[in-house]
């Protein structure tokens, strides 16, 4: 899920009320004063809104998802957070969400190294996200806690800080989304939310890509970002506390920038053949995990389809506009060993598969099936960058769902091509056409499968796949 | 020399005392407590190896099985990646490698053979590691008559034991015949401020005729005498020897997890004993 919009006069006012703080902040600095300090409130909701703090819901949130509870308060104090989440399909907004925002420029929270609270459920919820730093103005130094787990008791919660110093002027102080627990809403309370300098908050530990090494095939041109960005902390009682951590907590390094290059947000750009490490620092902490970007040189584009429009339908291609699709790779388990490294090559979409066995491609569970009445062919394009090995069979099957628009059922039909050495050329891209002109139902296709089951020497390969689509 | 420094501490201290109203009998305990065995640790490179044993392996020969008698996972070396001096501290290193067959290293000192006693204040200096399934310890075993006899008979107090998991609590145990294993008279310690992972802390006995007290930064949290355990009193005539160990899973702590954070050290200031009886 993504909420991140806010109402366009919100923003139209927001921008104005920035201008003029931008302007303020010019002339005092030309005045050759220093820049204001902002105070170090720690409070943010203790038995109300704490001074300058506003309420901000998500565009597509429930809006009225927050209230304040004089009612149910932890100790009894004067005033809780209350949070109503939906039922699932509630046309007022189907989750809850919001920020909550100093408006009075931020808070210097330098000396604080995590925000607290107590907070409980009407059930055992787990809130999807909630932590710090979200503020409509780039969420620069955004952290989220994920799938925090309530109890019907009050329980104190933490979200660390992961560097405190640069936190100078917040203004995100506390952030939520959280949707229904198996299609049913609930509530949640919150109550003295604060910063705080916790003791025995300790051994710290910063990680990149989860902290795995992760190595990706790449070429000149290629983008990636670093991922998995977290951040581990150790309460006294023992817990780890892991959050989500936006790239500017880190400080990344490329151990090769004549091969790769790394931006201050983790963009990475693929500048020459070779090899290298990108790896972060937090503070002065080194971060577990390491990106090895193993670029191969330069990319042969796919060709750029030519057919019209108007006879295409496309799923994955930058030639033309794509349908919905669920996915790319369904992973399922445990049978299949098909992992995904899709990449971009001067803004060029491809999908990459690892360790191939079998990979579905499926558009029919959360996205209407496909109608291909009126077309006459599956293509895609089909690229080995190893050699390919005696005995490889690339076969490729499009099923219909039939009738009841559903896996199963009895009504599903299918079509299937295949191709095998030695038409499977190493290094340059081959067309694969799958001929639908016989199929008789092609109103309700709902998935697409590639498999090496008639040509075993395909397992364990890698190949990338562009310009998948149905034409006439 | 010796006699006149004495001298001075005391009219000092007899000063001090008189000025601050306090009673004379209690610091006068102190400055008679004479050091009677000791490692500073200031010498870079290898244990000093006329304090200092090792033991090797994975306690198969002794146990007749992988595991030192406690299901632990790690194999004991002498190698400076798990035991060396440096920056004066001893270092006892706990890594996940692969190594003749076990999954984890780390190493383990003891004074067998070269320094053994009955009673005194035997205290170490330590900042301890940290993470689920590291289990490091401060213990005195009690010597074994050349194989003669066995444990529990000969007598085990364990000083302290940690498990990485719980950053802020030690246990203090005293293990005999009918009180050993999973029945050892134990006590725990919960640091309220602070943590032991993150700074040094003392961790002592005080062990005499008939009584075992255990102390964190002078601060007494239990004490164990023969009526607090279910058979023989153990700890009066056997010889007891020093052990410092970091031991990898094993039936006190549970097995590491994948976040476990490796390589973990255990950082030892000190060790000193004191005689009690001056």
């Amino acid at each position: 899920m993504k909420f991140l919009e806010l109402k366009s006069t919100q923003l139209t006012i927001l921008a104005g009320l920035l201008l003029m703080f931008f302007a303020q902040g010019c002339e005092r600095s030309v005045d050759g004063l220093e820049e204001p300090d902002f105070p170090a409130n720690p409070e943010v909701f203790i038995d109300g809104f704490s001074a300058g703090l506003e309420y901000y819901p998500y565009e597509d949130s429930r809006q009225d998802a927050f209230s304040v509870d004089e009612d149910n308060t932890h100790d009894n104090s004067d005033a809780s957070m209350r949070f109503d989440v939906p039922n699932a399909g509630d046309p007022a907004g189907a989750y809850a969400g919001a920020i909550f925002r100093d408006e009075n420029g931020g808070r210097n929270l330098t000396s604080f190294n995590a925000l607290t609270f107590y907070a409980k459920g009407t059930k055992a919820g787990s809130i999807n996200d909630i932590g710090f730093g979200q503020d409509f103005l780039g969420d620069q130094y955004a952290v989220t806690r994920n799938d925090l787990k309530l109890t019907t008791n009050w329980e104190k919660y933490i979200i660390p800080i992961p560097d405190p110093s640069v936190l100078t002027s917040s203004q995100g102080l506390f952030w939520y989304a959280e949707g229904p627990e198996d299609g049913d809403g609930y509530s949640f309370w919150v109550d003295e939310l604060k910063y705080e300098n916790l003791p025995g908050l300790a051994q710290a530990r910063p990680a990149i890509m989860s902290g795995n090494e992760e190595t990706q095939t790449s070429f000149i041109g290629s983008n990636t970002s670093v991922t998995g960005l977290t951040f581990t902390i150790n309460k006294a009682n023992g817990e780890d506390v892991t959050v989500g951590a936006a790239p500017a907590y880190y400080t990344f390094n490329s151990s090769d920038t004549g091969v790769a290059t790394v931006s201050e947000d983790g963009q990475v750009e693929v500048v020459d053949q070779g090899t290298a490490e990108i790896t972060a620092t937090l503070g002065d902490l080194s971060a577990s995990g390491a990106l090895i970007i193993e670029s191969i040189g330069n990319f042969t584009p796919a060709p750029t389809p030519t057919e019209d429009p108007e006879d295409v339908i496309s799923i994955f291609s930058d030639a033309y506009e794509n349908v919905p699709v669920d996915f790319y790779n369904g992973f399922y388990e445990p049978f299949q060993t098909t992992t995904s490294s899709d990449f971009t090559v001067d803004g060029n979409d491809v999908l990459g598969y690892e360790n191939f066995n079998f990979v579905g491609i499926e558009f029919n569970q959360n996205v209407p099936t496909i109608d291909a009445s009126d077309m006459n062919f599956l293509s895609m394009d089909v690229f080995f960058p190893d050699e390919v090995p005696a005995n490889s069979t690339l076969r490729l099957t499009l099923v219909d769902f039939g009738a009841d628009d559903s896996f199963g059922g009895g009504d599903d039909t299918d079509v299937a091509t295949s191709v095998s050495n030695p038409t499977l050329l190493s290094g340059e891209w081959i067309r694969i056409d799958l001929d639908i002109s016989g199929m008789a139902n092609k109103s309700n296709l709902g998935q697409i499968v590639l498999d090496s089951d008639l040509g075993p020497g395909l397992e364990g390969e890698t190949f990338y796949v562009d310009n998948i689509y149905l034409r006439r | 020399m010796k006699t006149s420094i004495k001298i001075l501490l005391c009219l000092s201290f007899l000063a001090l005392t008189l000025s601050g109203c306090g009673t004379e009998n209690e610091p006068e305990e102190e400055i008679n407590r004479e050091i009677i065995w000791q490692d500073e640790f200031d010498v870079n490179g290898s244990v000093d190896s006329d304090r200092w044993i090792f033991d090797i392996g994975t306690g198969e020969e002794i146990f007749g099985q992988p595991g030192w008698g406690n299901n632990e996972q790690q194999y004991y070396t002498d190698r400076p990646e798990n035991v060396r001096v440096e920056d004066g501290m001893l270092q006892i290193t706990a890594r996940e490698e692969s190594f003749e067959g076990s999954s984890y290293t780390s190493a383990k000192i003891l004074t067998r053979g070269t320094f053994e006693r009955t009673f005194g204040r035997f205290e170490a200096r330590i900042q301890l590691p940290f993470g689920q399934g590291i289990w490091p310890a401060f213990w005195l075993l009690g010597d074994d008559s050349n194989g003669t006899e066995i444990w529990p008979q000969i007598g085990e107090i364990d000083i302290m034991e940690y498990r990485g998991q719980e950053p802020t609590v030690i246990h203090g145990s005293v293990h005999g015949p009918g009180y050993s294993a999973g029945n050892a008279v134990t006590s725990r310690y919960t640091l309220t401020n602070g943590r032991f992972d993150t700074e040094f802390h003392v961790f002592a006995i005080e062990w005499g005729p008939d009584f075992i007290r255990y102390y964190v930064d002078d601060t007494l949290y239990n004490e164990i005498t023969p009526d607090d355990v279910n058979g023989e009193w153990v700890f009066n005539d056997n010889t007891f020897y020093i052990i410092l160990n970091v031991a990898v899973g094993g039936t006190f702590v549970g097995p590491p997890s994948s976040l476990t954070p490796f390589p973990q050290t255990m950082m030892v200031d000190y060790v000193r004993v004191y005689d009690l009886e001056n």
